[in-house]
């Protein structure tokens, strides 16, 4: 079934999204979220991207990557080295597409060796590739090794960074819904199946992770202009993990999930801002205990679909039973 | 010549420590088929139970060695216990997220109660020098590669020749058929995460000894090569994670005297990354053949 762009479904979408953008512009303007919150407002957004496109890599395909900063370090670091040479909204685009073309070419090189390795072998594979980009940054002369580069040109506003995050989302979504993303399921799934079935397994691990760590470097080029430094350690296994974190938070598998985890991960982290060694003990606890409790995650596989907006009660039912039906 | 032995004895005193280390990884993953990443953390947690068993409690250091030991295995006891049981039967994936929580968590509970700072660890032993044509040798060095080898023979003897390691060697192999057998499979696997997090607490008091820091970052580097050590020589096998244990530490060495530095961290994570896609199963495994 072929259908327009500009469908009754999409419409409705859009009209969504235009009234979230609205309603936080308001608050912006009357000072409700002040400069201070803005740096989580956009705390949220940049990891929305990063866990909605580590899901698609984790939870939609099933391959897990640990070196999800990495990339987002080539994003962050191309996007800071052209937006000192030029600091405008030029350089900042330019600065995009290198980042996306230099993850694009990493990702396919680590993509086709790495990925022939399953569960948490590809883990520690990945973890690897994660701290040799950070190593090479490290030691390259353009990046300013250790002490990285400051001063990055501040040119991010909420509405752009809004229409990033919708965009990054909606390209997930649809990435999920296509019939790429339907062949990526079935190897999370059951890998031999799939590939008896006829699906070109590793041709559809390699494009997801692909997918998957171009949308990294965005969220990385997003989080170089938004906070001014960026540094080698910024980007270490650390990151990678609370990357982890909002996914499993918020079910594998689940793009609603996890931009869901992602906001209330930033609510949490302005709350819990003064007790800062605290926050990770309560991260670490909270990812034991749901890894025991609800191992699928807050949202398990599920996705907010119109109809069910629409219709509270069949998707609480709808939740619950697939809750069950993991557990 | 003479910088090349030079090299070689750094190379092995760093790496009994890390097989020290792979010891403890490579146990557990036999058994339960778990990456422990949290192993890493149970040698800083080691470091630190050291330091205040020198510090606080002025034990010589081979009390300190044994009483370190006993409380890390303990230590270790309880978070299989409450992290790890209750996911023996959930997916690998899940399991070993559950393994990072416990290192994140570690990792802050210690640097909550003891402060990030950095501790310098006193020297409980006399640092001689010796020269042996033209190598120079510490006595640290030397006690730190008799520690190593002398567990490893005990580990050795004890899983080799013992009733409790002949259960050990059958979980490995098969949990149920063990079970059938009348082994106490839970008993095993607690002793395993017993055995592993006390080499672990050793090498992180030899290291604290060596090296004189202790900090609640420490564990994540060397655990992580101590695990490309463990899957070196074949992930499973106890004499592979010796075998890969000192092969890691004398590549590293010689990277860091006749290369750079800065890359040794890096020339380790690809020859992880190599060793993954060439050869799976490590320098002693043999390849498994995939079934549906």
């Amino acid at each position: 079934m072929k259908q327009s762009l500009f469908n009754k479904k999409n419409l409705i979408w859009l009209v969504i999204a235009i009234i979230v953008f609205v309603v936080v512009q308001l608050l912006i303007n009357a000072r409700v979220i002040s400069p201070y919150y803005r740096v989580s407002l956009f705390w949220i957004c940049i990891f929305a991207i990063l866990g909605v496109s580590l899901n698609i890599i984790i939870g939609v395909t099933g391959q897990f990557s640990l070196g999800h900063a990495g990339f987002m370090s080539i994003g962050a670091y191309s996007a800071a080295v052209l937006l000192k040479m030029m600091p405008n909204y030029t350089g900042l685009a330019i600065g995009l597409g290198v980042g996306l073309v230099i993850s694009f070419v990493i990702s396919f090189i680590v993509a086709m060796p790495t990925l022939r390795l399953k569960g948490d072998y590809l883990a520690i594979a990945t973890l690897g590739v994660g701290e040799i980009i950070r190593i090479v940054i490290l030691n390259m002369k353009i990046t300013n090794g250790a002490s990285g580069i400051s001063n990055i040109p501040f040119l991010i506003n909420w509405p752009l960074m809004f229409v990033f995050t919708v965009l990054a989302i909606a390209l997930s979504a649809n990435f999920k819904n296509s019939a790429i993303g339907r062949a990526c399921i079935s190897i999370k799934e059951d890998e031999i199946a799939s590939e008896a079935m006829g699906i070109n397994t590793t041709k559809y691990k390699v494009t997801a992770f692909i997918f998957g760590a171009m949308l990294a470097s965005v969220a990385g080029a997003l989080y170089a202009t938004s906070y001014y430094v960026i540094k080698p350690e910024t980007f270490g296994i650390t990151n990678s993990i609370n990357i982890l974190v909002i996914v499993v938070f918020g079910g594998m598998g689940s793009l609603t999930g996890s931009v869901v985890a992602a906001i209330v991960l930033g609510i949490i982290n302005v709350i819990l801002q003064p007790l800062a060694e605290l926050r990770m003990i309560i991260y670490a606890l909270a990812l034991i205990g749901i890894m025991i409790f609800r191992p699928q995650g807050l949202l398990g596989t599920y996705e907010a679909s119109l109809s069910s907006l629409f219709n509270f009660k069949s998707h609480f039912k709808r939740f619950t039973k697939a809750g069950k039906e993991k557990a | 010549m003479q910088e090349f032995l030079q090299q070689l004895v750094n190379g092995l005193s760093v790496g009994s420590i890390y097989a020290l280390i792979a010891l403890g990884y490579t146990m557990v993953y036999g058994i339960i088929k778990l990456i422990n990443f949290a192993h890493g953390d149970m040698y800083m947690i080691g470091a630190y139970i050291g330091l205040i068993s020198v510090t606080v409690f002025k034990l010589p250091f081979f009390l300190a060695l044994i009483s370190t030991m006993v409380i890390t295995a303990l230590i270790g006891v309880i978070i299989e216990r409450i992290a790890y049981k209750p996911l023996r039967k959930s997916t690998r994936v899940a399991a070993l997220i559950t393994a990072i929580g416990v290192s994140f968590f570690l990792q802050n509970i210690v640097s909550r109660i003891m402060g990030a700072k950095i501790y310098t660890f006193p020297s409980v032993l006399n640092n001689e020098l010796y020269v042996v044509g033209g190598i120079r040798i510490n006595s640290q060095q030397l006690v730190i590669f008799a520690t190593s080898i002398i567990l490893m023979l005990l580990l050795q003897v004890f899983v080799q020749k013992t009733k409790i390691g002949r259960a050990m060697r059958s979980v490995a192999v098969d949990q149920d058929a063990a079970r059938l057998m009348g082994v106490n499979v839970d008993h095993v696997i607690t002793l395993t995460f017993a055995i592993g997090s006390s080499l672990a607490a050793a090498a992180g008091i030899l290291v604290g000894i060596y090296y004189n820091t202790v900090n609640p970052l420490m564990g994540f580097a060397p655990g992580l090569k101590a695990f490309v050590a463990a899957v070196f020589g074949g992930i499973g096998i106890i004499p592979g994670a010796m075998i890969g244990g000192f092969a890691i530490g004398l590549i590293e060495t010689f990277v860091s005297g006749y290369g750079s530095t800065l890359y040794k961290d890096a020339v380790v994570y690809i020859i992880l990354i190599l060793v993954l896609i060439v050869k799976p199963s490590g320098l002693l495994g043999k390849n498994k053949k995939e079934k549906v």
